[in-house]
């Protein structure tokens, strides 16, 4: 999120898409009923049912699965037609006006592809997407927005090719609803009006996941509505703290902190990362400080100057999403090249894409260990069902993991903010916290290689680990301290050999300080809690709420430096002074030389009018601008393409996939393998999604009576026109197939699920929640079964969310 | 003063919270399901279910609407469980309509007689081997808010479309927020509770008729007519209301054999 939960109060609108917030995230629902009462804020929800949510709005609108970009296309264009955009805003902070190479062609001239496609390689030479510059490297602007190579302009040529009819045709969202939605949402590009976009899996889980998103930020950004009370681009992250884990590096292209992991072919040493990975403007060019406390907090006192603070002992990647992300994973297990896994609280049989391959690539692993809180279909793969437990060579380790209320610590919210968690009981039996496990085998790892040798010994014997599970300890790490004192040219002290660091403006790369995690550093120390008290920053529970506009700056800690709405000098117009008083959240104070307000400002304190970069907002990119033109590997637009099972041609271009996407195509053919579908064989839209009574892959909830009382198992929900067709009542068994394999499920028929009119053909949509294996109480089929083995060409989530099927009544 | 419950149905989102909260602080076991074609389990309300949600699906048009009942004891001022209940278990005690499970002989008579199906039986078997019915539903969470908490489903609720206060208020905020519901463009928005049976104590916003939420417009007093029954059976049947209060007899002599009444 760039804003928070709680200041979901403040919007005019929201446009939910690809989320469904009454039944995944129903906490939502208490702060967007508070928008509607005092502002009568409207609920849009865009989706291919009608959810619990879009039984709540005040507008619904239905959208084929795989066709967002063609929504939001269609928005975009509908924006610019009507000159509906905040105009100040996108000139000043947005990279609108920045003229763009003349060599550059996009989709509109090119036929769905963009200057400097390869087709060998499946990707684009990134030339002629760069900022046009004159010789001193300032970027050419043009703020009248009329050149026809600035972003503004291109942007429009773009999306003129999404009309109305253009929307109607491929997302089969008639085209009175669409203009329903476009009229309520647009209408927050008045200057002093607000909307925010709400989404979840339902737009990342896409071959074109990313582009997806970044429909969603471009939109923001003509409406005027990021950095702002009430607006932003929202990710309802699907787990209590998977933004934690994300921050801390859960994926494989990123170290603590969102610095990207070191590459073995590009990063030699730590010089060479440092000059390729640090931009020369914007906040990251403090990213030498950051990596070099972050060495420092894990290598100690033996990262040195003269050792490149240990930079050689952090593992190097040789690859990208199609080396090393899930899909790419399981594929490496598949042939071998990985022989051994450890598994944290996750579950490929059941949440896997194309679960039946993921389920047989475990058999493949020589060992396998699992930490988890209950059976799931991972942790007893190898005693399925249809598994004969004799032919399987994998050696198995479960080690019982203490729930989350059974340990110490914190829980980051998808708004960002931190908040401390005492433990609560007890763990049952043997099982113990994660710390306290990695302490464990560190502790052991560390003795075999004292005893033994081995590879690299050193990269562990020199780890600074003496936390053992002391979590105070290892907060005071991930906060950041001083490794030495520190005073300044006058002698006055600046830091105190192992006290904290106050922020991670203290940090420096020159070894005296070590941090963890930059972004959290001030997070343990203590602060304010509004009445005087210090308390260590996200253990506060202080109320007050200066400005009314639940920014409780008081409340735990939100990262970065407390801040609460990032991006927030947008919040104020191009003088420094808020677009609305309502809305006021910081604004230029002219008499004290500074800004203020009730938010920490995202921005130069004492940056005032007339000042270079005073309508710099975005103070990450280089250039201090929204990005509404950007380089990502599928092109600096988002370009609709199909999914890669669709039961429809592209109407945009001639290019029907993704064209940076790599396809497996492993055992395909069998009867577990890469296998792809097509409309003929398969011409069903099929989506998988959660309710509101199961968490994720079900370890959590499907061992719960009560929950497993109210949903007992999986289910089709399909239409009541494809349920005739099939000859289903309601209630029924059915038989759900794809390329990859089948299911039977209860038929749910419902008047909720509408077929759709694309371009005079009727196609039906149909969906499955996804929770459910052999294992737990609440039962059944697991429709990852079904869904293929494909991902976004930038991040390689898989594509759960829109693939082929064909349904029959079960015998 | 008596408290009520006020239902916003147009901000209910069938999350069930609810059920699952009163499941929770009731210690009510879960019932087997399956999925019957319905998002909606269990099917009913239940001795062991005293709070659920029922799922209706209306379409209008080419409009389809998913409407959301938090089904439960109303708690009426015209109880007909309390009429019928041959002895005394069933009483109204301002907000609340409670049966005292000690009093309570499982006959089943509010059972038939209660006109929203909100009250069930129960068969346990307690110490010692003894089969015991006794009649089950919401209490208001009584044991809760007689000591100033929320009943567990509206502290729940995350929608905000449960809420608990004084009678008069909650059809005041009720009243405010049909009006608005109606400018909005639900015509046929209501509050419904408000004089049925006496005045009900667990009022509902509803956005559509009563009907279409499967709620009786006009629910009938049932007194005359099951207790009538039941004076009836005493005379053909005297055994029908012997065995009963021999139950009751029985129940206590091995109370009194353990010491008082075994520890809930």
């Amino acid at each position: 999120m760039t804003n928070q939960w709680r200041d979901l109060k403040n919007a005019d609108a929201f446009l939910v898409c690809g989320a469904n917030p009454a039944e995944n995230h129903p906490a939502s629902m208490s702060h967007i009923n508070k928008a509607r009462d005092a502002r009568g804020a409207k609920l849009i929800v865009v989706d291919p049912r009608f959810t619990r949510s879009a039984s709540t709005a005040d507008i619904y609108a239905p959208i084929r699965s795989g066709s967002d970009i063609a929504f939001w296309g269609g928005l975009m264009n509908y924006i610019l037609e009507n000159n509906l955009y905040h105009e100040e805003y996108v000139v000043n902070y947005t990279n609108a006006s920045f003229l763009i190479d003349e060599g550059f062609q996009g989709a509109a001239d090119l036929d769905g592809y963009f200057s400097g496609f390869d087709p060998e390689t499946q990707s684009y030479d990134q030339d002629t997407w760069a900022y046009q510059q004159d010789t001193e490297g300032n970027i050419l602007r043009d703020e009248t927005l009329q050149d026809p190579n600035c972003v503004f302009q291109l942007l429009k040529k773009h999306y003129e090719r999404y009309t109305v009819d253009m929307v109607e045709k491929v997302c089969g969202m008639p085209k009175d609803n669409f203009l329903e939605v476009a009229q309520a949402f647009a209408a927050t590009g008045a200057p002093e009006k607000t909307g925010t976009i709400l989404y979840a899996m339902g737009q990342t889980q896409h071959t074109v996941g990313t582009q997806n998103v970044r429909c969603m930020a471009m939109v923001q950004l003509l409406l005027g509505n990021t950095g702002r009370p009430g607006g932003g681009v929202n990710a309802l992250r699907g787990e209590s703290n998977v933004q934690g884990s994300t921050d801390m590096a859960l994926l494989f292209h990123i170290i603590p902190a969102y610095m990207n992991t070191p590459n073995a072919a590009k990063h030699s040493d730590l010089a060479e990362y440092l000059e390729k990975e640090t931009p020369t403007g914007g906040y990251w060019v403090n990213k030498p400080k950051f990596l070099i406390s972050l060495l420092k907090a894990w290598w100690g006192d033996k990262a040195t100057q003269s050792n490149d603070f240990r930079y050689d002992f952090l593992p190097k990647i040789s690859g990208g999403i199609n080396t090393y992300a899930w899909i790419s994973m399981f594929h490496a297990i598949n042939d071998g090249t990985v022989k051994g896994m450890w598994i944290l609280g996750q579950n490929p049989a059941v949440g896997g894409p194309n679960a039946r391959f993921e389920r047989k690539a475990l058999e493949k692993l020589d060992w396998m260990v699992v930490q988890e809180i209950a059976p799931t279909a991972t942790t007893d793969f190898w005693r399925a069902p249809d598994v004969d437990p004799t032919s399987i060579q994998t050696e198995v380790f479960l080690l019982p993991a203490a729930d989350a209320m059974e340990k110490e610590g914190t829980i980051v919210t998808s708004g960002r903010l931190i908040q401390y968690r005492p433990k609560v009981a007890e763990p049952p039996g043997e099982a113990q916290g994660d710390i306290e496990i990695m302490d464990l085998i560190y502790q052991e790892l560390r003795r075999l290689y004292e005893a033994e040798g081995g590879a690299l010994p050193e990269a562990v014997l020199e780890l600074n680990w003496s936390h053992g599970a002391d979590f105070d300890s290892i907060c005071r790490e991930i906060n950041g301290y001083w490794t030495k004192d520190v005073t300044d040219e006058e002698g006055n002290a600046v830091g105190t050999e192992g006290e904290m660091v106050a922020n991670f403006t203290k940090l420096t790369d020159d070894g005296s300080t070590a941090c963890g995690n930059w972004i959290y550093s001030g997070y343990w120390v203590p602060a304010n809690d509004g009445d005087g008290n210090m308390v260590t920053a996200c253990k506060r529970r202080g109320q007050k709420d200066p400005g009314g506009l639940g920014m409780n700056p008081y409340w735990g800690f939100s990262w970065p430096v407390n801040r609460r709405i990032i991006y927030n000098r947008c919040s104020a117009d191009s003088s420094g002074k808020p677009w609305s008083e309502d809305k006021a959240l910081i604004w230029w104070d002219e008499e004290e030389g500074k800004w203020t307000g009730y938010d920490v400002p995202d921005f130069s304190g004492t940056k005032g009018p007339g000042d270079a970069g005073f309508n710099d907002p975005y103070i990450m990119q280089p250039e201090g601008k929204g990005r509404l033109f950007a380089a990502r590997n599928e092109g600096p637009f988002p370009e609709h393409y199909e999914p890669l099972e669709s039961p429809v041609a592209n109407l945009l271009s001639s290019v029907q996939f993704n064209p940076v996407v790599k396809q497996w195509d492993v055992d395909r053919g069998q009867d577990v393998g890469d296998n792809v579908g097509t409309s003929d064989q398969f011409p069903i839209v099929c989506s998988t999604y959660r309710v509101c009574e199961h968490w994720q892959a079900g370890g959590m909830s499907v061992w719960l009576p009560w929950l497993a009382e109210a949903q007992p198992e999986p289910f089709l929900e399909m239409s009541v026109e494809l349920a005739q067709e099939k000859g289903v009542s309601n209630g029924d068994r059915v038989v759900v197939s794809s390329a990859r394999g089948e299911v039977e499920v209860v038929a749910i028929v419902t008047p909720r699920v509408k077929p759709f009119t694309l371009d005079g053909k009727t196609v039906h949509q149909v969906g499955m929640p996804w929770h459910f294996s052999w294992q737990g109480l609440a039962r059944g089929a697991t429709a990852n079964f079904l869904t293929p083995h494909v991902g976004d060409g930038n991040t390689m989530i898989p594509e759960y969310k829109a693939f082929l099927v064909d349904v029959r009544k079960a015998v | 003063m008596a408290n009520a419950m006020l239902i916003d149905e147009s901000r209910c989102m069938g999350c069930r919270g609810c059920q699952v909260a009163c499941k929770q602080w009731n210690d009510n076991p879960a019932e087997l399901t399956e999925n019957w074609g319905s998002y909606e389990n269990p099917p009913e309300l239940s001795g062991i279910t005293w709070t659920k949600v029922k799922f209706t699906e209306k379409v209008e048009g080419d409009q389809v609407k998913w409407l959301f009942l938090t089904q439960g004891c109303m708690h009426c001022t015209e109880a007909s469980c309390e009429a019928v209940c041959p002895t005394g278990a069933i009483q109204h005690h301002g907000q609340y309509v409670l049966v005292d499970q000690d009093w309570c002989i499982g006959c089943g008579y509010c059972v038939a007689a209660c006109p929203f199906d909100a009250i069930h039986s129960v068969f346990e078997t307690e110490a010692g081997g003894e089969q015991k019915a006794t009649a089950k539903k919401c209490t208001f969470c009584v044991d809760r808010t007689s000591n100033g908490l929320l009943p567990a489903c509206v502290k729940t609720c995350p929608s905000g479309a449960l809420s608990w206060g004084d009678r008069s208020d909650m059809i005041a905020t009720g009243k405010d927020r049909v009006a608005a519901l109606q400018a909005g463009g639900y015509a046929r928005a209501n509050l419904y509770g408000e004089d049925q049976l006496g005045g009900l104590h667990r009022l509902y916003v509803l956005a559509d008729e009563p009907s279409a939420y499967g709620l009786p417009e006009a629910p009938r007093h049932a007194t005359s007519n099951v207790a009538g029954q039941w004076l009836s059976g005493i005379l053909t049947a005297g055994i029908v209301a012997a065995v009963p209060f021999w139950l009751v007899f029985k129940r206590q002599r091995a109370e009194e054999a353990q010491g008082g009444g075994a520890e809930r």
